[in-house]
């Protein structure tokens, strides 16, 4: 087989039905720029939870004299006494999930506070008095919260037991909703590409079947009157798949590094690097290649007679 | 070269065999006419030979090769040995005469330099000579039906299978074509000629294999187109 004589025939199918093959090589792209970017979205993912997760505590807030006076109904009793704080460090530290517990008096809280919010209308109003001490626990296994938080929810002197968790889960959620969204239109595109691609394929079989007739005549292999289809749908696929490699570049380097430049607004955020992005380029374009060519190759197997 | 040993062939869909135990030899250099009207069995004799269709019963040999028993990626190695020719001469029209011929070269995997001189070489001998860059667009229908043999004959087939080759061609045009097919078989090649043609026939007077409604009816010597009452 000569390579020459193959590329030459490509070059002539992919320009007969050039509107096809710009449908093929647009949704090719859409379809794994999506998947792509599905799949960077979960290392996202992972890479936030392993290090929020690794941060987070669960708080337990003890109620202060503002919220007795302003009737909060778990402060009824009054603001939290020592020996009622007293009594949840000892039972915490009975739990063998917990890992440490730090105190936090309101004036710390203050001070934090004002460090994280710093000249906000809500932060200058605020006084130190109506900051609420806290317990910050870390615990062992952050999946066994739940335990933590029933056994000291609703106990006098507790105003509330926050886990922090339970509010990043919430995020976390979101993100996998996004995530299973756009593998769902992942999959509508690719099943739009594959059948634009036996359909490429149908039309280019049909307006070469008196080439390929002479040729199977002649005995020439049957790889040998494939190839070229196959050929043109994978050439196809790869330009396409090259775009989506493209779009995934730009994507993260206009959503984090520049233009959005998220990674600037939210600095708490661990976003995840080029590294996690160049690993995706070469799947996506194996992908690209080797998805419209086994396409064509079962199209032809039923549009063009070997 | 060709047997076939109580052959028949029925197609899905259909209640009548196209071809009904069929039983026939023919050695290597002959020159076969194979006639019948049309829905006779004809063509379907043709795709068996060429093993574009399988025999539903019965073996087919062609080239002492067991059809049946040929699995699909030896196919083309078998088509290789023959040559094929037909009615509607199935030349591509955006190619020139020479192309056309080289085009079954090429697509075999020939080399090049075998390919540049064994396509003037071949038509010259179908008397085409100088008229490589023709199209085939520009050329009367008996020299685009040479530049088809040409093309069949140019891989130097051991059997030549030829489906009504003269049916577009008027009589003095067909006849030029017969000498030509004739000195093809003289070179060795087998011959298969599916016709029409009552003059060509009786002109020829080779061996006249008449098929009727699937059966093999009449396998005749130096035979003519139909019965002499």
């Amino acid at each position: 087989m000569r390579a020459q004589f193959v590329l030459s025939e490509i070059g002539v199918g992919l320009r007969r039905n050039l509107t096809m093959t710009f449908a093929v090589v647009v949704s090719v792209a859409l379809s794994l720029a999506l998947f792509g970017g599905a799949l960077l979205m979960r290392n996202q993912v992972n890479e936030m939870k392993t290090y929020w997760y690794d941060k987070v505590n669960i708080s337990i807030y003890f109620c202060n004299k503002n919220d007795a006076e302003t009737g909060v109904p778990q402060c009824a009793k009054g603001a939290v006494t020592a020996e009622q704080k007293q009594q949840v460090k000892a039972d915490l530290e009975k739990m063998d999930i917990v890992d440490k517990v730090y105190y936090e008096d309101a004036d710390q809280a203050f001070k934090h506070y004002k460090e994280q919010f710093g000249d906000t209308p809500m932060a200058n109003v605020l006084t130190p008095d109506q900051m609420q001490e806290s317990y910050q626990i870390k615990l062992k296994d952050p999946e066994k919260y739940k335990v933590v938080t029933t056994a000291f929810q609703g106990r006098a002197g507790v105003q509330a037991v926050e886990d922090q968790r339970s509010i990043l889960d919430q995020l976390f959620e979101l993100m996998n909703g996004m995530n299973v969204a756009a593998l769902f239109l992942m999959g509508l595109m690719l099943v739009i590409a594959l059948m634009l691609i036996v359909n490429t394929v149908r039309v280019s079989a049909f307006s070469r079947r008196r080439e390929t007739g002479i040729m199977r005549l002649v005995g020439a292999s049957s790889f040998y009157i494939q190839a070229p289809f196959i050929m043109e749908a994978a050439v196809a696929g790869l330009i396409g798949g090259a775009l989506a490699c493209v779009m995934l570049v730009l994507g993260r380097y206009f959503l984090i590094d520049h233009g959005l430049a998220l990674a600037d607004k939210m600095e708490l955020v661990n976003f995840i690097g080029w590294d996690a992005v160049l690993t995706k380029l070469p799947l996506v374009l194996a992908i690209s290649l080797l998805m419209p060519a086994l396409a064509a190759f079962f199209a032809l197997r039923k549009y063009l007679k070997v | 070269m060709i047997r076939f040993d109580n052959v028949s062939k029925s197609y899905p869909k259909q209640n009548r065999p196209a071809l009904r135990d069929v039983s026939l030899e023919v050695e290597k250099g002959e020159f076969v006419f194979l006639v019948g009207s049309s829905g006779s069995g004809k063509s379907t004799f043709l795709r068996l030979l060429l093993r574009e269709e399988r025999a539903s019963q019965g073996q087919v040999h062609v080239l002492g090769k067991d059809l049946a028993r040929l699995s699909n990626w030896k196919v083309p190695q078998m088509r290789r040995q023959l040559g094929t020719v037909f009615q509607d001469f199935r030349l591509l029209p955006n190619k020139t005469v020479a192309e056309n011929v080289a085009f079954a070269q090429e697509v075999i995997g020939k080399p090049r330099g075998e390919i540049r001189k064994a396509v003037p070489q071949v038509l010259d001998l179908v008397g085409l000579g100088g008229k490589e860059d023709r199209m085939p667009g520009e050329l009367s229908g008996g020299e685009q039906q040479r530049v088809a043999i040409a093309r069949a004959f140019v891989n130097r087939p051991m059997l030549l299978i030829a489906d009504e080759p003269t049916g577009n061609l008027d009589p003095q045009t067909s006849v030029g074509i017969m000498k030509l097919l004739d000195r093809i078989n003289r070179t060795g090649t087998t011959v298969v000629m599916a016709t029409h043609d009552q003059q060509i026939v009786d002109q020829m007077r080779k061996r006249v294999i008449e098929l009727e409604k699937g059966r093999l009816v009449r396998d005749q010597s130096r035979g003519v187109y139909g019965y002499q009452h």
